[in-house]
């Protein structure tokens, strides 16, 4: 059986200044899982990401990866990880090329196969054309590939991405995703911290939540999914909703032939559509207004 | 990691030490080849011819190898505190710390650049100086040992600063405070001779004085303490300074939370 890509127990951090940034954490990502860590600003998200890349130094707890000890086989669980920080932390005035070939010197590589290695995640990442451009006139996506791109140049069992997106428009989000699917479905183990929590849905199977340093909420996306009741529709009609029916069922009115409807286990979508459509009106669109982990997630949050 | 992979490791940030040495040699060749040409200049044809003789040597030629160590230091230390701390300030250290390479590899390779900035700066300054004077070199060896050690320990000390720095006015305030005072009082313009009985006891404590009349010893065979005693301090210093630094980055002094 494979050993777990992530396995942490009564994981503790206090900072020097007092700050307990977690608590007793315990946390297993199974080997090639596709996990999200959720959680809101200072959560504790970022010093678990710390820890396991050996930046910021654990209080108690004990740390695995792969099977490594994080105390006693440093080496083996540096070698298992490929790390893309929240912030940019490339030299800004190297250039593109050079930043990524020399990661891979950072561990061990060959020149020759470096470079091999850089040309082949910069192409895939979409960066080739910018190899010689120096690192800081390059767009907040770009910086994002190019620590995603140096991340991989020693092919890592496990990739932590900390809000990998943030800064990236639509489209090159889409392209990191399947980027990011395809690395997974060849095998990489991915952790992911990320605010947009489409994310979470489109890509990951499992995630966990924290909260002020403690993990609230640990399970599979799908049964999260289940765990929500009530989701808001956004309907678009040919014309008004009977008052009656608006009244009965809750409806807010938005605009003009628009509405917002709270849609749940004790009031379904077909149900609610079949009485809205009882005058002979035409419903135009339908659709859920924001994320429904983005929904569980501020509740949780909010408690 | 194996011992090909450390040797692949130390290279990489070797080349880029060295690479930006040469990228910015503006900042960090040129420089001192301009102040040390103006101390050529000023002090050793204008007020040197003046000032007669120290030993058997003239005035000019009694400055030069002091002006190269003094070279030598500032190009050492000052490389290695602004790389080092400018990495630690752009995060891009991390990229380090993420990777298997061993702590001393870290410092080996920071050192290295340090050495080649003050030898190469050195080696300039040293050339420049046959347009004023034509030193004579009576034991290479000595000289070559003198400052490679000198440029270690320097560089070592810019380490250990760079990891203490938290900010910038950090990463200064070490060379112009303690750095530039040992250099100019370490028997680089006078031979202690000259100074009352006092201040010759006093200058023995500043180590600057053994490293600048080892390296003056290795061209004139001349030195105002004793060769192997300053050799001695040169080597404790680097020896010291190497646990240090290996140390404080062990201990993740500055780099780690």
């Amino acid at each position: 059986m494979n050993k777990p890509a992530i396995d942490i127990k009564n994981l503790s951090k206090t900072y020097t200044n007092g700050t307990k940034a977690l608590e007793n954490i315990n946390l297993e990502v199974k080997s090639g899982d596709f996990f999200a860590l959720l959680g809101a600003n200072g959560a504790g998200k970022t010093t678990i990401i710390n820890i396991l890349t050996s930046l910021v130094t654990k209080t108690e707890g004990s740390v695995k990866v792969f099977g490594h000890n994080l105390d006693t086989e440093l080496n083996a669980v540096k070698n298992s990880i490929g790390v893309v920080p929240q912030e940019f932390n490339f030299n800004i005035f190297e250039k593109v090329f050079n930043i990524v070939v020399r990661q891979g010197g950072y561990y061990g590589m060959d020149e020759k196969d470096a470079i091999a290695k850089t040309e082949e995640v910069l192409k895939k990442l979409e960066l080739w054309d910018k190899k010689d451009v120096v690192s800081q006139s390059l767009s907040g996506g770009m910086k994002r590939r190019l620590m995603i791109a140096r991340a991989l140049i020693h092919s890592p069992k496990l990739l932590i991405l900390d809000e990998p997106t943030a800064g990236v428009d639509a489209e090159l989000r889409k392209g990191m995703w399947e980027y990011l699917i395809e690395l997974n479905k060849s095998g990489t183990t991915i952790l992911l911290t990320t605010h947009y929590l489409e994310e979470v849905e489109e890509l990951c199977k499992n995630a966990a939540m924290i909260k002020k340093g403690q993990i609230i909420l640990n399970d599979s996306v799908k049964n999260l999914l289940t765990k929500i009741d009530g989701e808001i529709y956004v309907v678009e009609t040919n014309k008004s909703i009977n008052k009656d029916v608006i009244k009965k069922l809750g409806i807010n009115k938005v605009d003009d032939n628009l509405y917002e409807i709270n849609v749940s286990k004790k009031k379904p979508l077909q149900s609610v559509i079949s009485q809205i459509t009882k005058d002979k009106l035409e419903i135009i669109s339908i659709k859920p207004k924001g994320n429904r982990i983005e929904n569980l997630f501020l509740s949780i949050i909010k408690k | 990691m194996n011992n090909k992979q450390i040797f692949n490791s130390f290279l990489t940030l070797s080349k880029k030490e060295i690479n930006r040495i040469l990228r910015i040699w503006t900042q960090t060749l040129l420089p001192p080849v301009i102040t040390q040409s103006l101390y050529f200049i000023i002090f050793g044809s204008f007020i040197g011819s003046r000032i007669g003789n120290i030993g058997d040597v003239s005035y000019i030629a009694f400055i030069i190898p002091g002006l190269i160590m003094m070279s030598v230091i500032n190009g050492a230390f000052g490389n290695v505190v602004s790389s080092f701390f400018t990495s630690k300030f752009m995060k891009d250290i991390q990229e380090i710390q993420v990777s298997p390479t061993p702590n001393w590899v870290i410092t080996l390779g920071y050192i290295s650049g340090g050495v080649f900035r003050g030898l190469l700066v050195g080696l300039i300054v040293f050339l420049v100086s046959f347009f004023f004077e034509n030193p004579q070199v009576d034991n290479p060896l000595i000289i070559a040992l003198f400052v490679f050690l000198t440029s270690v320990v320097f560089s070592l000390g810019g380490f250990i600063n760079g990891i203490f720095a938290k900010k910038f006015d950090d990463a200064q305030i070490f060379p112009v405070f303690v750095l530039t005072p040992l250099t100019y009082l370490g028997g680089v313009f006078y031979s202690i001779e000259q100074l009352p009985e006092f201040w010759q006891g006093v200058s023995k404590l500043n180590p600057v004085l053994y490293m600048v009349n080892g390296f003056r010893y290795g061209f004139y065979s001349e030195s105002d303490v004793n060769i192997w005693f300053s050799f001695g301090v040169l080597l404790g210093f680097t020896v010291f300074l190497a646990f240090l630094a290996q140390y404080l980055l062990n201990k993740g002094v500055g780099m780690r939370e």
